[in-house]
């Protein structure tokens, strides 16, 4: 059976380390459903939040060999649900009179913010859960959507 | 000191006295320095046979195999050879000369990104950037080679840091610390004892032996442990020899080349222990299938190996030695009388047939008479392809040594691995057995055997085709042959008389045993040429 599988790898902040991990994943044909890096509050220490899926032995396998890697510290693993995830999304859409009143509309409804505009474009920023971001692409379809930039997921374990 | 000279110190503080490779600018500083010290160095004809020299080398010795090639095509050319170590877990540290630092990234002449094109093969790598990193990185290197699941570790070396001059110099005799890398020792004391309770109970235990026995150097108490408690063993390609072959415990090797008695105690085992084995497909082709309704107790250093293939009933995650020296000391016992009884039974029954005389000399007959005519420790080295298969079946294991290129299965490694060998154990005999196809891609090699007087005996197992895929095509293509047959072959006694070793010819049945003798007499390198059977399959020859 598929799953969703969050892993929050610690790693050396070295120049390559992003280029093995991804290596791993094509190589041993793991899906990566999105990647994040970024900096932790030690300098020196990166960390990864990658989202992947599979059966139970892939699940296993990709943190045994993630494990493997002389560049990774430690892994956390959670399930979906266990956690905090959180996404990044900015979408530029075109715009005319006839609709700005519904995005407009929509944004409020979805806690998302305009954030720049001109006279036929507008870009919407939101930040939230993987499932609402991608909610709100479907909201957005009937209007002509020009770009979507997605930082992918971020997570944490939950605190209980 | 200049960085060049602060890495052969640190080899000669790794206790390394022989480094295999081949030059070039990029690494010439590195050659330079090696000089000033008394480390031998080995010229091979091709970079890929460094890497294979030194993987002999590291198997004989049981230490970490050292060389060095130069940057870009001295570089990927070792690629194959890395990755050759990588498959069988051999521990090897492998310098690759790199363009200067400022011109890395700019395509510039002999430019390659070799810790890039490595990686997927490789245990670790780094790319120095600069010179006083050298005594860290190559302690980590030595480390990291040899210890947890053994493997090669790649440096890549700019010009310039090998030229760059390195203020002071300091070489730590502990372990490195490493937070990235704690390899598990130890085995975990309760799986012990939940393990020695499974056995006790088994009605039809097996143990299925793979290399790491040997790559963990505990032979000794692995065999002690076996016939404490009586327990019948096979084994995988990478684990033949850790048993003599005649060991009454001992039922041979597993998978789909194997001995009919070792798979079938595989299928009626109650309890399987699988020792330093990946559990991969030419040993257990459907290991779902294989595996169930057994106990199995998975052992292994690599925690990725267990569970990767198949599901474990009980994992033990840490090194063979401590393990089996930790089973010793606990005190239980297996009754399972019958269970032998019933195998000894199958062996029993399986006879082994004389083949009929067809004008060629029948290969497994003649493995069989070469590695008893061999001397008792004598190290045995198998190529890959039809003689492979055929050394695996029939080499009678004494108190020697059998190595081959199990995992990745690369053609061409027996010359020069035993070339390692030999230099790494002068007193030895070794004995490298390759067919008509992988001694093409290596005779290069008989120049280095003779520079550095390193006499290794080579049987060429010739039938004038690629056996193995000729095996295939017949059996799969009705005998359409595509690409198998080697015609326009060299005359073998002329090339030997060209390289200044001695040849023998061995063409029949009739002068098999005299014609070994002469091949074994002395201590000069010889090529044997032995004329098989074309048509001959080792389906054909498989009890």
């Amino acid at each position: 059976m598929n799953m969703k599988k969050i892993y929050s790898v610690l790693v050396e902040n070295r120049s390559g380390v992003l280029s093995k991990v991804a290596g791993l994943f094509s190589r041993r044909s793991f899906n990566i459903d999105s990647l994040t890096v970024g900096e932790t509050e030690d300098r020196a220490v990166s960390c990864m939040t990658i989202v992947s899926s599979g059966d139970e032995r892939t699940l296993e396998q990709i943190e045994k060999q993630l494990n493997k890697k002389l560049d990774v510290i430690r892994i956390k693993t959670f399930e979906e649900q266990m956690s905090v995830s959180r996404e990044l999304m900015l979408i530029k859409v075109k715009y005319n009179k006839t609709n700005r009143r519904e995005i407009m509309e929509t944004c409020q409804a979805m806690k998302a913010d305009i954030v720049d505009m001109s006279k036929n474009l507008m870009i919407i920023q939101i930040c939230d859960t993987p499932e609402r971001t991608s909610q709100m692409i479907k909201l957005l379809s009937g209007i002509s959507i020009v770009e979507i930039a997605r930082t992918g997921t971020l997570a944490l374990q939950k605190c209980e | 000191m200049i960085g060049a000279d602060a890495i052969i110190k640190c080899l000669v503080k790794e206790g390394v006295d022989t480094v295999f490779g081949y030059s070039g600018v990029a690494i010439d500083p590195f050659w330079n320095s090696i000089l000033e010290t008394d480390i031998k160095t080995v010229l091979v004809r091709t970079e890929q046979n460094a890497a294979h020299a030194a993987s002999g080398y590291a198997r004989t010795r049981k230490k970490v195999g050292v060389c060095a090639v130069t940057s870009g095509p001295g570089a990927t050319n070792l690629l194959t050879g890395i990755a050759t170590a990588y498959a069988d877990s051999i521990p090897l540290v492998c310098f690759t000369g790199q363009v200067d630092s400022e011109l890395i990234g700019s395509d510039v002449f002999q430019e390659a990104d070799v810790t890039g094109a490595a990686e997927s093969f490789v245990k670790y790598s780094y790319l120095v950037k600069n010179v006083k990193d050298i005594p860290r990185i190559i302690h980590e290197a030595f480390y990291i080679a040899n210890t947890g699941r053994r493997g090669p570790v790649l440096i890549d070396l700019p010009a310039d840091i090998q030229l760059a001059h390195i203020a002071d110099f300091k070489y730590s005799d502990e372990p490195p610390k490493l937070r990235t890398y704690k390899p598990t020792v130890k085995g975990n004391a309760l799986q012990i004892k939940k393990v020695t309770k499974v056995l006790e109970n088994a009605k039809r235990p097996l143990v299925c032996v793979g290399g790491g026995v040997r790559l963990s150097d505990s032979e000794e108490v692995f065999k002690k442990f076996i016939e404490k408690h009586r327990l019948p063993v096979v084994s995988t390609m990478m684990g033949l020899g850790i048993l003599p072959t005649e060991h009454p415990m001992y039922y041979g090797m597993v998978g789909n080349n194997g001995f009919q008695v070792a798979n079938r105690a595989m299928n009626e085992c109650d309890v399987l222990l699988m020792v330093g084995a990946r559990v991969a497909d030419r040993a257990v082709s459907a290991p779902d299938l294989t595996f169930e309704g057994k106990i199995l107790i998975h052992m292994d250093v690599d925690p990725a190996e267990i569970g990767k293939n198949v599901g474990p009933t009980i994992p033990i995650v840490g090194d063979a030695k401590h393990i089996f020296e930790d089973f010793m000391k606990q005190s239980f016992y297996c009754t399972h009388e019958a269970w032998i009884a019933s195998l000894n039974n199958y062996r029993t029954m399986i006879r082994h047939e004389e083949p009929e005389d067809n004008g060629f000399v029948n290969s497994p007959a003649f493995v069989r008479s070469l590695s008893l005519k061999m001397e008792e420790d004598a190290i045995y080295l198998a190529d890959v392809g039809q003689n492979q298969l055929f050394s695996c079946r029939n080499y009678v294991m004494r108190k020697g040594s059998f190595f081959t290129s199990g995992g990745m299965g690369t053609m061409g490694y027996s010359i020069p691995a035993a070339i390692g060998a030999k230099l790494a154990e002068p007193e030895k005999q070794v004995v490298a057995v390759c067919g008509d196809g992988a001694f093409q891609m290596s005779l290069m090699e008989l120049a280095t055997m003779n520079q550095y007087k390193a006499p290794v005996k080579i049987v060429v197992m010739r039938n004038n085709y690629l056996g193995l895929v000729r095996e295939h095509q017949h059996f799969t293509y009705k005998d359409n042959y595509s690409m198998v047959e080697l015609g326009g072959e060299p005359d073998l006694e002329m090339l030997s008389k060209a390289y200044h070793i001695n040849y023998i010819k061995c063409e029949s049945m009739a002068d098999m045993e005299k014609d070994i003798d002469a091949f074994l007499k002395d201590d000069e390198a010889c090529l044997m040429e032995v004329m098989t059977d074309p048509m001959e399959t080792v389906a054909g020859t498989i009890a």
